[in-house]
């Protein structure tokens, strides 16, 4: 009964819908909240049942959803999830209840406006993850940055508006490379559908101008070196809620967006310029992390880290070349992209728990600088607590999800070349450097000044919030197989597609 | 000796608008201090009662009459039903802002209405003259709307550039008119089609004259670079007319370039095709790139309407069909989306107020919740950021380029538009990120704030579902 509902129409409206009324309520209204937890709760619950009816035996693509949208471009209202949009259908679904909560008491001033914003956002991210269809996709995608925009805008510190719109123009600069890849791919395949854009044959000039335009766009969003640069402002300027879905989401739309174009539709060209993917990805990885060992700002810290894990993601989906081209049997390929997605979803959860972790903070002290904290254990022990065990994941430690991505990854790494292995490895030491430092600094060592033996520990709010994420990460580390049954299908399918020559 | 029964039918949204426009006129002479609400009225009587003509016909036979010089087919039908229906709204806006400025006259609306008629002769023409006919009469009109605001030395040096300008351009085009008729021996524009077609004519010579046409049309477009009175005039003129010149005279010049360039000389493709790309890439980066450095609303608008003109042109020169149908949608949305930018500026300003400085908006989201996004909605639009219809008028443009493998000029066109989107996100940041330096609440007539509502609103909703009104653009260029 419960496959016969447009469960994908449904996830996707059900917030959008909510995020309406909660708009139009006004912003006097004591419901918006509640309003917002409910709204976003359901759309959650939605996603579990997709869950639950998803078969994990195939890699077609599921829940399929299709109508006629503008007939005379022949634009449809094509729907449908695979093992790779399922697990980010319900990390959006999940950091959405999370930012409301996040959100409760902090946000005073809009509060209607804001939850809204987030509500629609999450439609629109669900939309982006399960679209087949080529403008469907991009109109989503695009129009997913005018409530960010907002919400950095409206609700952000002090530099907002220049962040605001340093972000939206840069992700804007990128994504108008991929209309025209999708335009150019229209008018060669003649559908806008995404899985014949899969099909086509295409010359080795046309992959190379399309994979271009494919990691313009998604290398943006990634972000990758040396494209990365909105990000840290984007994330300090940032409310708490808007870091998260910023991290947890929007990142790993980049990462989607490559193993849903780039790769299936231009894998010749995606072969020939892996080695440009490959060095991004590794200098992401070192160089970032050395730029985040150097930060004094909390949220800039964490921005780097993330663009240093997202470094993972790109690595993973691209080292499957020279896999392929040192083994026959391509088990490591299949390693290499679980362990870039399960990076992605892990990345998600933990990144998300390390913005709130400093909202929490941020809310009490208002400053997000290293060097105004010191000994907060000794005032707040338990969100201590919480803040050790995610910056322990987020160093990778083994146990947390932050462990099974990375070590996947740079264990295929080891198949496909002994230094890829070895620079990637490095972030197991810069990664612990720069989280446990920041750890040191903030939380150990004797109560620094008045203002952090003011500190009261987190209330319940907080606590629920911050422990629902810990044992996410902590079940993820310990037990990744219903993850990794999810996705198996799906990445045996994009390696047959990716390792077939279009030519 | 036979006559040609001459079918009036063809003609008769003309005919009753002239004699309306007539009536207006009289009416106007001898209600003196009445005249602006009466003539007020009858206007919209005359373009609603002109509408539902047009309307009513739809489903007529196409054909020719008046020996071959008016033209009635779906394009027509379409444009002419667009040019009332936004004429209407723009009549609508006026109103308050004529009435606090002391310019609810009867002139304000018999010019409109000779205007509009202006507007249907040039969408229905099918020869030289006629042609030249409707853009005088919309021409003439313009300037004196222009100038209506007396004692404006803005207005009126605005108006004297505009008609300066205008008289010269208008020059150009029966310039290049009579080069063609010179070397196709008609000034018919089927005849002339034939003539280039069967070939054997003077290359050299054609292409001379196809250029003094292009440099006519592309004034009446506002097209870099002759866009140099646009600004003047849009930021000169009250904005009651500038909300009228940004309009639906966007629509007739699209007539324009369609009857002239591609029923016309549809074989010179090739010709016209190249300068079309100098203009359109100039227009959008000149327009895109100088609307960034204004502070005044209406100027931005200007510019970012010369931007727009560039995309408009890119569906023509892709020389397709699916290009000239791209190329309506976008002068219908952009009639659309300008209609409520403007009526934004009405709706903000009160008596001795203009509400054209940028800064005037700071922080409206706090004053006014709803019209902030209202205007956000018009502002993203026009950035081409979906879900509004503006999005899917570029990618309809852009798609007819790429389908017409101009990549580069793609490329130019995407890339001047993440420059546009700069300045339209100036204009959110002012309202929804700055607060507010006045404090006064908008009271603007119901009428207005319920009107531009539901501009605003139709944006998005057409953004939400665009293919209606591209299925119509297709089916009339099938």
């Amino acid at each position: 009964m419960i496959a016969d509902l447009p469960l994908l129409s449904l996830v996707i409206w059900l917030p959008i819908l909510g995020g309406l009324i909660v708009l139009v309520n006004g912003d006097d209204n004591i419901w918006a909240r509640p309003l917002s937890l409910l709204m976003s709760i359901l759309t959650f619950v939605v996603s579990l049942a997709l869950y639950a009816g998803f078969d994990l035996s195939t890699h077609e693509m599921q829940f399929v959803e299709q109508a006629v949208w503008i007939s005379s471009y022949d634009i449809n209202y094509h729907l449908g999830i695979d093992g790779f949009s399922l697990p980010l259908i319900i990390l959006t679904a999940f950091s959405t209840i999370i930012v409301v909560v996040a959100g409760w008491e902090v946000i005073q001033h809009r509060v209607s406006q804001y939850m809204a914003a987030f509500l629609i956002m999450e439609g629109l991210m669900i939309a982006v993850f399960t679209a087949l269809d080529a403008i469907l996709f991009y109109v989503f995608f695009e129009a997913m940055l005018i409530p960010l925009f907002l919400v950095i805008g409206i609700w952000g510190g002090p530099n907002r508006v220049y962040a605001t719109i340093k972000f939206f123009l840069y992700t804007f600069f990128g994504s108008v490379f991929l209309l025209l890849a999708l335009l150019y791919l229209n008018h060669v395949a003649g559908s806008f559908s995404i899985l014949d854009y899969q099909q086509v044959s295409l010359s080795m000039q046309e992959q190379t101008w399309l994979f271009l335009a494919f990691l313009i766009a998604f290398a943006v969003k990634v972000p990758m070196w040396p494209v990365h640069t909105w990000l840290p402002d984007a994330h300090v300027e940032a409310p708490t809620g808007g870091s998260v879905i910023l991290a947890a989401i929007t990142l790993k739309i980049g990462g989607y967006g490559l193993l849903r174009f780039a790769l299936p539709i231009a894998p010749d060209a995606s072969m020939a310029l892996d080695w440009l993917v490959i060095s991004l990805s590794l200098i992401a990885v070192v160089y970032i992390g050395f730029v985040a060992l150097a930060q004094s700002d909390l949220k800039k810290l964490i921005a780097y880290s993330s663009i240093a894990h997202m470094g993972f993601v790109t690595l993973g989906l691209f080292i499957v070349f020279r896999i392929f081209a040192n083994s026959a049997t391509g088990s490591g390929a299949v390693l290499a992209v679980e362990g870039a997605v399960i990076q992605m979803i892990s990345h998600g959860f933990i990144a998300a728990a390390m913005f709130l972790s400093v909202g929490v903070l941020y809310d009490r002290m208002h400053t997000r600088e290293i060097s105004a904290y010191g000994g907060v254990v000794n005032t707040m022990p338990i969100f201590a607590g919480f803040a050790v065990f995610f910056a322990m994941a987020n160093a990778g430690l083994p146990g947390t999800s932050g462990f099974v991505g990375e070590f996947m990854v740079i264990l295929a790494a080891f198949q496909a070349n002994f230094w890829f292995a070895f620079l990637a490895a490095t972030t197991l030491i810069l990664g612990a450097a720069y989280t446990l430092w920041m750890i040191k600094r903030v939380f150990f060592g004797e109560v620094a000044n008045d203002n952090v033996a003011a500190l009261t520990d987190v209330n319940r709010r907080e606590f629920w919030m911050l422990a629902s994420l810990a044992s996410i990460v902590l079940i993820m580390g310990l037990w990744p197989a219903p993850l990794i049954d999810v996705l198996h299908a799906s990445v045996e399918h994009l390696l047959t597609q990716v390792s077939q020559s279009k030519l | 000796m036979m006559f040609e029964v001459i079918n009036m039918s063809f003609a008769l949204p003309e005919i009753f608008m002239m004699v309306m426009a007539c009536i207006i006129l009289l009416v106007v002479a001898f209600t003196g201090e009445n005249s602006g609400k009466v003539s007020y009225w009858l206007s919209q009587f005359t373009l609603v009662a002109t509408a539902v003509i047009i309307y009513q016909s739809i489903n007529a036979p196409a054909g020719f009459t008046f020996d071959g010089s008016y033209i009635k087919d779906p394009l027509s039908d379409v444009l002419k039903l667009a040019i009332c229906i936004i004429n209407v709204f723009v009549l609508l806006y006026s109103t308050s802002y004529l009435r606090a400025r002391d310019l609810f006259k009867g002139e304000y609306y018999v010019l409109a209405i000779f205007a509009t008629l202006g507007m249907l002769i040039m969408v229905s023409a099918s020869h030289f003259l006629t042609m030249y006919l409707g853009l005088e009469l919309l021409s003439l009109c313009l300037y004196a709307m222009v100038a209506m605001h007396r004692d404006s030395t803005r207005a009126t040096e605005a108006a004297m550039k505009y008609f300066i300008l205008g008289a010269l351009a208008s020059g150009m085009l029966l310039y290049g008119m009579s080069i063609i008729y010179g070397v196709t021996g008609s000034l018919e524009l089927s005849s002339i089609a034939s003539a280039v077609q069967t070939g054997g004519l003077n290359i050299t010579v054609l292409s001379f004259g196809l250029v003094f046409l292009i440099i006519g049309i592309g004034f009446k477009f506002g097209a870099v670079p002759f866009h140099m009175w646009l600004p003047d005039v849009y930021h000169g003129a009250p904005t009651a007319v500038t909300l009228f010149i940004a309009t639906a005279p966007k629509i007739a010049a699209f007539a324009m370039l369609i009857r002239l360039m591609v029923e016309g000389l549809g074989d010179l493709h090739q010709h016209w095709q190249g300068m079309l790309i100098i203009l359109a890439v100039l227009s959008m980066i000149i327009g895109n790139v100088v609307a960034i450095a204004q502070t005044n609303l209406k100027r931005m608008l200007a510019y970012s309407t010369i931007s727009h003109v560039g995309f408009l042109l890119l569906g023509v020169l892709s020389g397709t069909n699916e290009g000239y149908a791209a190329s309506m949608f976008y002068a219908l949305v952009y009639a659309l989306t300008s209609l409520g930018a403007f009526g934004m500026i009405i709706l903000m300003s009160r008596q001795g107020f203009e509400a054209e400085e940028i800064d005037d908006y700071k922080g409206l989201s706090e004053r006014s919740p709803w019209f902030a996004f209202m205007m956000l909605i018009l502002m993203f639009s026009m950035a081409g950021i979906p879900p509004m219809v503006g999005f899917y008028a570029k990618l309809a443009v852009i798609k007819s380029i790429v389908n017409a493998d101009l990549l580069s000029v793609a490329v130019i066109a995407v890339l001047m538009s993440v420059i546009g989107a700069y300045y339209y996100l100036r204009m959110i940041k002012v309202m929804y990120f700055d607060s507010p330096v006045v404090e006064h609440e908008i009271h603007a007539p119901k009428d207005l704030c319920i009107m531009l509502s539901s501009n605003a609103l139709f944006v998005l909703a057409l953004g939400i579902f665009p293919g209606s009104l591209m299925a119509i653009c297709i089916t009339v260029f099938s």
